[in-house]
């Protein structure tokens, strides 16, 4: 039992260890994401860095993906995503997700 | 405008829930009104307060400050949630007797009435820090201006305070004999969504494995942004896509609080609780 969980414990650190490799870069000005599209591969912990270079906050959020995070003005944000299955998982900036432009995906493949 | 309302709406709905459920709970207790009032007003300053140094909190522990920072109210919430629980079940009978009849207080409802303000101050410090900066960005960035910013937030706020009534009210229409059994599976399903929350920030912040994400997907069926859904997620915390590590926190904290509470009430009858009800 105790190897067991130290073998899980490891691959844990080394997953996480692993991650630090992936990152992407979403962008938000005028409360509009720049891309609206990121492709990331599945199975694979990735960072998602949001930069807010609005002056006033910002939240990343998303259902599918549960994840939320307020970024605050001028600065940037890190959202740790995955490890996740093929798919589409959408996200909005909370503060004004009914625009279209604060609308944006995460496409996994 | 409408904006503003329906965020401060959705926001305001779950602290107004977790506090309507608290003074149902907590029927009987002398001076509760009052320490619940002072719970709102300590999570509001406390609110400001984390909201004007969002970005410092964001910064700690190498970028995850945020997310440890809302599994820490969230797990304490739980904590009290439980302590609150597990005191009920002994005192629960004892009260209900008292209950209709106000003029004689519980004397040791002391320690419960600093639950009461904790809880209380915990939830509208976890959903109020989220408005303020909502309701900060939209009054200096949109052409809305400030005048409809406050007036859509107010009737947000008002909405939310509305259905929460609605649940209190609904809630002392419980007959007597059942009503501490109720208040407290709401309680319990409370702390045991709250404890699913802190595991979605632990998992955010890379510390905990998602086990699973999501699990499933009922968002098709019902979802989560839907009015019923929100409604859901604040009573007994239905999520339409959780991680696999949620659903192990929400199990675990159901099935504790409720050990909890039939060991305290197996170590014999506690002076006068132990008429039949």
């Amino acid at each position: 039992m105790k190897r067991l969980l130290s073998i899980a414990l490891l691959s844990f650190a080394a997953t996480t260890a692993f991650a630090a490799a992936d990152e992407f870069t979403l962008t938000i000005k005028d409360h509009a994401f720049e891309p609206k599209e990121i492709t990331i591969p599945a199975g694979k912990k990735i960072k998602l860095l949001v930069v807010n270079k609005d002056a006033t906050p910002a939240e990343f959020e998303s259902k599918p993906l549960g994840r939320e995070k307020v970024i605050a003005g001028n600065s940037t944000g890190t959202v740790n995503i995955g490890p996740l299955k093929p798919g589409r998982y959408p996200f909005v900036e909370e503060y004004h997700e009914n625009d279209a432009a604060a609308q944006g995906t995460i496409v996994v493949k | 405008m409408f904006a503003a309302a329906l965020i401060v709406f959705r926001e305001s709905l779950e602290a107004s829930l977790i506090i309507s459920i608290m003074a149902a709970a907590t029927l009987g207790i002398a001076s509760r009104g009052r320490w619940i009032a002072a719970g709102i007003l300590a999570g509001l300053a406390g609110a400001a307060l984390v909201a004007s140094s969002m970005g410092l909190i964001s910064d700690m522990a190498s970028g995850v400050g945020q997310e440890l920072f809302n599994a820490g109210i969230l797990i304490l919430a739980v904590g009290m949630l439980a302590w609150h629980n597990i005191w009920m079940s002994i005192h629960g009978r004892e009260m209900a007797a008292q209950a209709k009849s106000t003029a004689r207080a519980i004397h040791d409802g002391s320690r419960e009435r600093s639950v009461i303000f904790m809880v209380v101050a915990l939830a509208v410090l976890r959903e109020g820090s989220e408005t303020v900066l909502f309701l900060y960005g939209l009054a200096t960035s949109s052409e809305d201006g400030l005048r409809n910013t406050v007036g859509g937030g107010l009737s947000g706020l008002a909405a939310g305070l509305l259905v929460g009534g609605l649940l209190y009210a609904g809630l002392l229409r419980i007959p007597l004999r059942w009503f501490f059994s109720i208040t407290g599976v709401f309680v319990l399903l409370l702390a045991a969504s709250m404890a699913s929350q802190a595991a979605r920030f632990l998992i955010q912040a890379d510390l905990l494995p998602s086990l699973g994400a999501p699990l499933w997907d009922s968002s098709g069926l019902l979802s989560q942004t839907s009015a019923a859904g929100t409604l859901l997620h604040g009573l007994i915390g239905y999520e339409a896509q959780p991680a696999g590590m949620q659903i192990v926190f929400y199990v675990a904290v159901v099935l504790a609080i409720t050990a909890g509470m039939r060991w305290v009430n197996s170590r014999g009858p506690v002076r006068n609780s132990a008429q039949p009800a």
